[in-house]
This record gives C-alpha cells, sequence and structure tokens, in this order.
C-alpha cells in the first residue's frame, strides 16, 4: 500500500473542502499516514468469497406512502441560515457551472 | 435515589417532578463548574416539564413508570428550541426546529429534559476531550476523562446531577464512558431505537441508548426510547423485548442455567492488571449465580478496530459534508472576497477540531476511486466476518462477555494527539457495533492499583437486548451485595 | 451520442420526504428537516417513486432489478442540502431495455443502459451578474423547494451509426422518451418547466478510425428543439475543431437558446471523484416479482402502438405522424378531436397556426394559453359558417392573448361572417362600380378575375364577409355563371 503523502492530504482537503493550513498538512500527513497503515490490515483476512456488509440490518422495502405531510414554514427554515434574502438562503458567488 | 424510586414517589405524590427537577438543577449548579458535564442547562424548559407532570397527576392522569424523573441528553441529539451542537463550533448556537424521535418519546413519558451533555465532536472520540467546549472531568478524578464520545452523559449520572441520560454508540460511546465512570450504559440493538434526529456520524453504526446508575433504571429507560419509528428507514418493526422483566428477573432469580462465552482475543498486551484481575472475578460471579461459562474465540475481532477506522471514517466524510455553511451553522470569510466553495472550506476548517478532520480526510481516502476496494470494500468484509464470528459464538452461548475497555480512565491530555492510542479504548466495544448486535457496560469494581472503575461487557444477540438486563441485574446484584453498597458511594464527593 | 435524460415524477411528495411537490408555492414553504439536509434528518423512500421508476423501466423493456440499492453520490453544491446526492450507482433499478424511434419513417433502436432513482437539488437563483447567469454574479439566493422531488435519469447506451442523422436521432428520442413518460402518467414531462431534462454526450469518431474522441457533455438542454440543435452545433464545433488539427477537451458544456450554440464550462482542476457508497440511512430496494407483473400487465397502451391507430383514425402518413409527434402535439389533436372538431381541422389548427405561435414565442405546444376544447370551439365556428378562417385565426390570437374563450373573443372583436344580405349586396355594387374593367372581363367569361372582386368586397368588409356567398352574388349580378 502506497503511504500517504503532504500532496495526498492536500488533495483530500480540497476533496473535504477543508482550507488546511501549511503545518497542519505535515500534522495530518504523519498522521494519517500511521493510521492508514494500521487499517491497511483488513486486507489480510477477507478473501474473495465473503460477501461484504454494509448494513447491520437485513430488512428490504420500507417505504412510505406517498402523502403530504406538513413542512416546516419558511421562517423556520430560514431560522438558522447565515444569511437571508427575499426568503431565499444567500450564499457567496458560486464558481461551478449552472 | 433511582429513577425508578424517584418514580414511584412522583406518582404518589410524595414528591413533586418540580422539587425533584430543582435538586437536579441545583446539584448542576453546585458542581457542574467541576465537571463540566452540560454544555447547555435549560432551566426553563426542564421547570415547564416537570410541572406539566405534576399537573397531570393532580388531575389524576395516569403517569408512565418514569414521569418527572429528570434527564442529561447527549447534545448530538435534536431538541426543538434547544441548542444542539454536537461539541462543534460548526454548529455553535443552532437551534433545531425539531425533535429528534428520541426526545419526542422522552417528553411524551414526561421524563425532564434537564440539558444537553458534552461530547467529543460529534461523537468522535473516546475521552470527550475533543469537544469545543473543553473536556468533561471523571467524577472518580476530575484529572481523568470520563470516556466517550458520551463522557458527559455518564459524568452527569455519576455526579448526581441527573438519575438518567441518554448517550449514542457508534463504537462504544455509551459503555466505554459507563465502564470508566462507574455507571451503567446499554448500546442497544442497531435499529432498536430511532436514529431520527441524531446527528449522524456513522449511519450504519450509530445507535442511541440508555444511561444510568443501575440495571433497573437503564431498563425503564430503553423501553421509553426504544421502538419502531416510521421516520428511520432502518428502523425495527418489531415487538421491543421486555427488558424491564428481564432487569427484575436477573436481581430476583439470577441467571442459573444461562451459558456464558468469555471472548478469548479481549486479554493480553494492552490490558490494565487490574482490569482483567476485576474482570475474571466477574466472571467467577457468573459462574457462582449458576451460569454455565465457556471460552468462547472469535478470531476476527482483532480485525473489527481496522474496519471500523475505515467504515466510521467513510459514512462520517458524507454525513458531516452538510455543514458547509449555506443553511445553517458557522459562516467564516463571507466578507465579499471569497465564493462559496471558498467560503465552505474556510468555514469547515475553522469549525471543525483535528479529530474530525482526521476522519473526513480518512474517509475521503478510504472512499476514493482506486481505493474504495482496498479499504472500505475490504472493511464491509470483515465485517461480515465479524457478524460471522459473532453468530457462531451465539449458536453455542447466551451471552458473550468481556472487559468494556481495556484500562480505566486515563488522565486527560495524555491520548490527544495520539489517535492510534485513543483508537484502543474501544477495542472491545467496536464489534457490537460492526455486527449491530445488543451490548451493555455494567460496573464491576475497582481496579486495585488505580482505585478506579471497571466495567463488565456483556453482548447478547440482536433483538436479545433483554438477556442484556438480565445478566446484567444479576451480576449487580451479587456484586453491590458483596460490596456493601452500589459502587458510586466509593467516588470521593464533589 | 448518448444521451442522459431526467424526468422529475410528478409524485405528490418529494422522493425522501413528506413535503409537497406542487408548483408555484413560497420560496422555502416545501421543506422540511429531510430535504433541508438538517443534522439528524434522515430520508424514507417514496413508494409512488419507486413505482413510477419501475413502471418507466418496463415501458422502456428494461429488466427490473430484483434488489438494488441507493448510492451516495458525494461532492459538494451549494444547492445540494446535504452536500451528497442520494443516487443510485452500479445497482440500477431498470437496465437493458431499448426504445424504438423513427427517423424519417425509418426505425431507429436506441438501447437504454439503465433507469435509476435519484432526488433533485434546490434552485439557485444568482444576483448581481449582468445576465441572470452565474459568471459575473455576486451572489447567490436558494430555494429549496425542488430539493428532493424524485427524478429518474435515463441512460442510453452510445448511440453509434446515426452519423448526420444523430440530431434528429437525438430528438425523436427525447420526443418518443415524453410521449411514453405522459402515457404511463408518471410525469407531465414539461420540458419547459423542467419536469424533463436531456444532457446530450457527444463524441466524434473520425473516418477511418477505430475509436471514438474526446467527449463533450452538453447540460440541461431544455427544449425539444434545442435537444436537435445543442446535437447539430456540437457535432459541427468538434468537427471544426477536430479538422483545424485541435483535439476536443474533455468538458462541460452549456446550450444557448439564444445563438444556438454550447459554450464550455467551467473545466476541473481534478478529475470528479464522487466516492459512491451504498446509502447507509436506507434500506434495499427488491421489487416482488408478482408486483413488477402487475404494474406491467396495467401498463397503457404504448405511444408508438397508440399512434399506428390514431394514424389510420386520423387517415394521415407517416410523415405528417411524425411532424405531430416531434410538435408534441399529438395528445393535443387527440383531446381537440374528443372535443368534437373533425380529425383533419383539429390537426390543421394545431400543426398550422398554433404551431407558428409556438415557434415565435419558443415555448412548446402544449404551453400555449390556448386549451384544446378552445380550438374544437373556433372550429365548430368555421364550420357552421360563424367564421371564416382568417377570422378564426384572429379568435386564436385573441385567446392566445388572454381575451377569454373563443366565444368571448368573438364578441369583444366584433368578428363575425357577415352574412346580411343587404350589406353584402351593397358592397357588391361599390366593387362592380368602382371596378369597371374587371367586371367587364368577368362578362366575357374570365371567372379568374372573379377573385379580384371577392378581394374588394372583403377589403371594404374587413374580411368579415361570407366569401362563397359573395361570389355567388357576384356571379349573379353581372348575369354569368
Amino acid at each position: 500500500m502506497p503511504g500517504i503523502t503532504r500532496e495526498e492530504v492536500a488533495h483530500l482537503a480540497r476533496l473535504s473542502r477543508l482550507e488546511l493550513s501549511e503545518k497542519e498538512l505535515d500534522h495530518f500527513a504523519t498522521q494519517l499516514d500511521d493510521i492508514v497503515g494500521a487499517v491497511a490490515r483488513v486486507g489480510e483476512v477477507a478473501a474473495e468469497d465473503v460477501p461484504p456488509t454494509s448494513h447491520p440490518l437485513p430488512l428490504t422495502n420500507v417505504m412510505r406512502a406517498d402523502e403530504v405531510r406538513p413542512s416546516l414554514t419558511p421562517e423556520q427554515a430560514l431560522a438558522a441560515a447565515p444569511a437571508v434574502e427575499e426568503q431565499r438562503f444567500r450564499v457567496p458567488q458560486i464558481l461551478g457551472e449552472d | 435515589m433511582t429513577a425508578a424510586a424517584l418514580a414511584g414517589a412522583i406518582a404518589s405524590g410524595e414528591a413533586s417532578a418540580e422539587e425533584a427537577a430543582r435538586a437536579h438543577l441545583d446539584r448542576i449548579g453546585a458542581v457542574d463548574e467541576k465537571v463540566h458535564a452540560f454544555l447547555h442547562v435549560d432551566t426553563e424548559g426542564a421547570l415547564r416539564a416537570a410541572r406539566a407532570v405534576d399537573a397531570k397527576r393532580a388531575a389524576g392522569e395516569k403517569l408512565g413508570p418514569l414521569a418527572g424523573v429528570p434527564l442529561a441528553l447527549k447534545d448530538l441529539i435534536t431538541t426543538e428550541g434547544v441548542p444542539t451542537t454536537c461539541g462543534s463550533k460548526i454548529l455553535e448556537g443552532w437551534i433545531p426546529p425539531y425533535d429528534a424521535t428520541v426526545t419526542k418519546r422522552l417528553k411524551d413519558a414526561g421524563v425532564v429534559v434537564l440539558g444537553k451533555t458534552n461530547m467529543d465532536e460529534f461523537a468522535m472520540g473516546s475521552s470527550t476531550e475533543t469537544s469545543a467546549y473543553g473536556p468533561t472531568g471523571n467524577p472518580w478524578d476530575l484529572t481523568r476523562i470520563p470516556g466517550g464520545s458520551g463522557g458527559g452523559s455518564s459524568a452527569s449520572i455519576a455526579s448526581y446531577q441527573a438519575p438518567l441520560a441518554i448517550g449514542t454508540d457508534t463504537g462504544g460511546s455509551i459503555r466505554q464512558p459507563a465502564s470508566v465512570t462507574g455507571t451503567v450504559g446499554v448500546k442497544p440493538t442497531y435499529g432498536a431505537v430511532s436514529r431520527y434526529g441524531l446527528v449522524a456520524f456513522s449511519s450504519s453504526l450509530d445507535q442511541a441508548g440508555p444511561c444510568a446508575r443501575n440495571v433497573l433504571d437503564t431498563a425503564l429507560l430503553h423501553s421509553v426510547i426504544a421502538g419502531h419509528d416510521p421516520m428511520d428507514s432502518t428502523s425495527i418493526d418489531a415487538p421491543v423485548p421486555d427488558v424491564v422483566a428481564a432487569a427484575r428477573q436477573g436481581r430476583e432469580q439470577g441467571i442459573a442455567g444461562m451459558r456464558v462465552g468469555v471472548v478469548k482475543e479481549f486479554a493480553g498486551e494492552g490490558y490494565q492488571a487490574g482490569v482483567e484481575q476485576r474482570f475474571r472475578e466477574a466472571v467467577e460471579v457468573l459462574r457462582g449465580l449458576g451460569a454455565e461459562v465457556v471460552e468462547i474465540s472469535c478470531p476476527h475481532f482483532t480485525y473489527a478496530l481496522p474496519a471500523y477506522y475505515l467504515i466510521a471514517p467513510s459514512e462520517c466524510s458524507s454525513n458531516l459534508a452538510r455543514f458547509d455553511a449555506m443553511r445553517y451553522g458557522l459562516r467564516v470569510g463571507d466578507d465579499g472576497s471569497h465564493s462559496a466553495e471558498e467560503v465552505t472550506a474556510l468555514t469547515r476548517e475553522a469549525g471543525f477540531g483535528d479529530e474530525v478532520k482526521r476522519r473526513i480526510m480518512l474517509g475521503t481516502y478510504a472512499l476514493s476511486s482506486g481505493y474504495y476496494d482496498a479499504y472500505y470494500g475490504q472493511a464491509q468484509k470483515v465485517r461480515t466476518l465479524i457478524t460471522r464470528d459473532f453468530d457462531a459464538a451465539f449458536a453455542a452461548v447466551d451471552v458473550l462477555v468481556s472487559p468494556t475497555t481495556p484500562t480505566t480512565a486515563f488522565p486527560i491530555g495524555e491520548r490527544v494527539d495520539d489517535p492510534m492510542a485513543m483508537y484502543l479504548a474501544d477495542l472491545c466495544t467496536i464489534p457490537s457495533n460492526l455486527a449491530g448486535n445488543a451490548a451493555m457496560s455494567v460496573p464491576c469494581g475497582l481496579a486495585p492499583e488505580d482505585g478506579l472503575p471497571v466495567g463488565l461487557q456483556i453482548i447478547a444477540p440482536p433483538m436479545a437486548d433483554d438477556r442484556l438486563y438480565r445478566v446484567g441485574a444479576a451480576v449487580e446484584a451479587a456484586l453491590t451485595d458483596s460490596w456493601g453498597h452500589p459502587i458510586l458511594e466509593e467516588a470521593p464527593s464533589l | 451520442m448518448g444521451l442522459e435524460v431526467h424526468v422529475e415524477l410528478g409524485t405528490a411528495t418529494k422522493m425522501f420526504c413528506g413535503c409537497t411537490t406542487a408548483l408555484g408555492g413560497d420560496a422555502n414553504a416545501q421543506t422540511c428537516p429531510v430535504c433541508l439536509g438538517l443534522p439528524g434528518a434522515l430520508p424514507v423512500v417514496n413508494a409512488k417513486g419507486v413505482e413510477g421508476a419501475v413502471r418507466i423501466g418496463l415501458a422502456l423493456n428494461c429488466e427490473i432489478a430484483e434488489w438494488c440499492r441507493f448510492a451516495r453520490k458525494n461532492y459538494f453544491y451549494p444547492d445540494m442540502p446535504k452536500n451528497f446526492q442520494t443516487s443510485q450507482y452500479d445497482e440500477p433499478i431498470a437496465f437493458n431495455g431499448h426504445l424504438d424511434v423513427e427517423v424519417d419513417g425509418e426505425v431507429f433502436r436506441v438501447e437504454i443502459e439503465r433507469a435509476h432513482m435519484e432526488e433533485d437539488t434546490g434552485k439557485s437563483t444568482h444576483v448581481g451578474g449582468a445576465t441572470g447567469r452565474i459568471q459575473g454574479a455576486d451572489h447567490s439566493l436558494i430555494d429549496y423547494n425542488r430539493a428532493g422531488i424524485p427524478l429518474i435519469e435515463i441512460v442510453t447506451k452510445p448511440i453509434v451509426g446515426a452519423g448526420a442523422r444523430a440530431p434528429q436521432v437525438a430528438k425523436a428520442y427525447v420526443a418518443e422518451l415524453r410521449e411514453l413518460i405522459k402515457a404511463l402518467g408518471v410525469s407531465e414531462a414539461r420540458m419547459e418547466m423542467g419536469q424533463m431534462r436531456c444532457d446530450v454526450n457527444l463524441s466524434l469518431r473520425p473516418h477511418g478510425r477505430e475509436k471514438f474522441g474526446t467527449r463533450s457533455e452538453t447540460k440541461n438542454v431544455n427544449s425539444l428543439r434545442s435537444v436537435e440543435r445543442a446535437a447539430r452545433s456540437e457535432i459541427q464545433r468538434q468537427a471544426t475543431v477536430l479538422d483545424d488539427g485541435g483535439s476536443i477537451v474533455q468538458e462541460t458544456r452549456h446550450f444557448h437558446e439564444d445563438t444556438g450554440s454550447t459554450t464550455s464550462g467551467r473545466i476541473k482542476e481534478e478529475a470528479e471523484d464522487y466516492r459512491y457508497f451504498p446509502e447507509p440511512d436506507l434500506v434495499p430496494v427488491a421489487p416482488a416479482r408478482e408486483w413488477v407483473e402487475e404494474l406491467r400487465a396495467e401498463l397503457p397502451e404504448l405511444p408508438r402502438v397508440r399512434r399506428k391507430r390514431l394514424q389510420q383514425e386520423w387517415g394521415v402518413g407517416d410523415h405528417e405522424m411524425q411532424s405531430a409527434l416531434n410538435a408534441g402535439a399529438i395528445d393535443l389533436i387527440t383531446a381537440t378531436i374528443d372535443a368534437g372538431a373533425p380529425a383533419d381541422q383539429a390537426r390543421k389548427w394545431w400543426m398550422g397556426e398554433l404551431a407558428r405561435h409556438a415557434n415565435e414565442s419558443g415555448t412548446e405546444l402544449d404551453g400555449l394559453a390556448i386549451t384544446p376544447v378552445q380550438v374544437a370551439r373556433v372550429s365548430a365556428l368555421v364550420a357552421e359558417g360563424s367564421l371564416n378562417d382568417k377570422l378564426a385565426r384572429q379568435v386564436i390570437e385573441g385567446v392566445l392573448a388572454g381575451e377569454g374563450g373563443p366565444d368571448e373573443v368573438v364578441e369583444k372583436r366584433g368578428l363575425k361572417v357577415v352574412s346580411d344580405e343587404g350589406a353584402l349586396t351593397a358592397a357588391v355594387d361599390d366593387a362592380i362600380a368602382s371596378n369597371a374593367a374587371v367586371a367587364e372581363k368577368i362578362r366575357g367569361g374570365n371567372m379568374g378575375a372573379v377573385g379580384a372582386l371577392i378581394g374588394g368586397v372583403m377589403k371594404a368588409t374587413r374580411g368579415q364577409a361570407d366569401a362563397k356567398r359573395v361570389r355567388e352574388i357576384i356571379l349573379e349580378k353581372l348575369g354569368v355563371g
């Protein structure tokens, strides 16, 4: 298994939207490298024929009827918003695509 | 006084719920400056709820078995109109517009919520030190950790600030704090208690559960919060086992004929001598109570920790993505010079602590294309193997036992920047989260070398939560008899 | 070419919560802890959403999964409350189907790779930019009413071999799919309202090469006409780049209705890594086989079959039928016939006058402010002689302008065929008197000149005369015929 480099941490931070400081990059690189080294042990046991378990419960088809329930009021929905304008969540300029 | 006795006194009119609430609020006022179990005390809300119970009684209405009893709620559980921070700066000041199902059930049962308890940030930790609002002290020794992530909940009951508390357990966050504070804590079967309104850390592992100073109180609280909830797709739609009856049965009739398996893998290197000693003695107590004790090997349990530290971070990296400064919570850098993307990254950088950042990045890594199969995929296979180990074990025995945690409470600060050392605290508790079965920690004495509490972990198959209570109550009764008093009476006064 | 079509299902509630999906509500008035992604909230699957997905899958001749899961698609975007989209990844509910479409009378089989369930995002309004577009905007406002509305994403396998006809195939496929969705009753599939949206992925294979080149993705092409235009313009753009020796960049492109061309979106610094994993808050969906068969048995007459039947009933050719399909007119014509209009009239109005209006105003036919019942009424007024075609066109104009129903417009505008004999005779006399030379020609047997006199009369009566009767009077007066 490849170790976790400083560059890798920078990439993970971008994907995770964390504006890490230079110091943190070094710090986390060391720690994450240690942790990944330790958890990589999972590769030792699980063989091809072992099915994965993504969830502890064997349930299927849990659904609800298509019936309308009361929504929050716009005041409730917006109460915690950092900024509001025209009854909408006001957010800074979005750089992505429209 | 136990919660059961207090509820009885309130129901009979010997005491009022308001008096009970005031007494506990006074206790909080007197000692919580030292313990720091609470992040938010809802004095007005508690008194209002207590008066409502008293009014109900005065009107001759029948009260539930815990009506009027105060409770401390982990700050991971949403409370309408009352702040919910999850121990994180990023949610500082957030007031949810809705109640978690657990909160709702407690309110409906007349349980009086005193406030919200301290915890490791977003439940990520084993010491309550990763809370953005400072650590909680262990009432047995305020310089030591109260366990985590639910250290605030356990410390609150160990210091008599509340008779009951709710925790959540993703890798041991109810049981490990119970173990190191000399209290009882149960992680119910996954799906037994609704997760609706529990701020998600790792969705496939998280489970809320009861904490109290004795097994019967824990059972009473368990039966209030458990049961099917249509708002949680992973909620089990089946009757809740009668845990209260099981606790009474264990205390009164013992456990003769029950088969108990000692997990072979949870011993040896890394285990404190005094912990192992008290554990061995507890096993002898079980044998003395008529249980048939055998050693059971669960060979894949040694892989539980690495599997957990892939699965939980993976799920958390996704669950915590919603904290982006757009709809609620902290927003940093919105000065017109930063884009939404930058504001999100600046806010998450400022709002999350180191442990949360570590886990988010670890999970992001484990789910990345190219690494998914080797990490997340393999961890899920380990999960299957661990479940198989449990299945085989429960074919031979009714319950499994182990120490809850390898050591007693360690000093605050000791492991805070050594994640791998910190993670070892959950070594014995994690397998049950991965497999989804039920487990309890019940006090089994004080380690001779440091005089700090040791917990016995009891593990039962899924939906057999009642077995925990039967065995737990039997062990508790026998040990309390032998000590001559409940273990918490040995704790220093604050 | 590959096409990805998103269809918003017409369920009463959102995919994972009980908020209403009704249109036109106040901003952020149709949200709850679940669709706002509040901490602690959990999704529960809307059974009707699953049913809609299965029905679409069956109608597209897909296999229906015996067991499938939702997955989380992780990426940050402010209009997505949880910063992951609950979608399906490698386990779609429906897969391996096909849809036959017709282009120029030839059947083209479009293979369907998958149809899967997911949820819509909120809606952003960009403030402060010159054009309301995201570029140059100062900030954005988000309304989460749309967040969580069920979407079915239908993905084709690569459509190869259509060559230059690819744009027509694309349009015909989307048109056919829209008819199918509407026939199933799972969505109104109104493209102009975003209920059906199309992404067009295109790559070219230069002559003599075996492999296709790099592809571009053109997003959110939101009308049938645009599907064809976007495909055509993107093919031309790529061909030009390749001919000039350039290379195609893998990127997202945006189609602009006004210019009919695409422009480059942001090229990502890093490849997308959505880190899909099974959604732990939901349990698998395992449609029971009996239920799937019940749904299969209840499928409505499929549009192609229905069109064949209607084509016979209407007595029109393939080409006319195809035009009606592409114009989205089939249901409108059918409804107009049901309201009492003869087939040829119903078709004539929708495909002629109304299609022209739709084209001019850049909307779809079903977006016009006139109902099939109103069109049938116009047709009836013509049949009974109260209106002629010219007047009927004015009535339609009036209805579209919001002046009321056909009868109201007739009343308000005073549009009525003049059939008063006295007035007509007087108008004919005037016309003969002022066109003596023409009258002479007619008397001399030149019947072709009658039109000129009729024209004069029509002009004098502002078009409201009954042209047939005018002709009769002229011939009477001039003693011919």
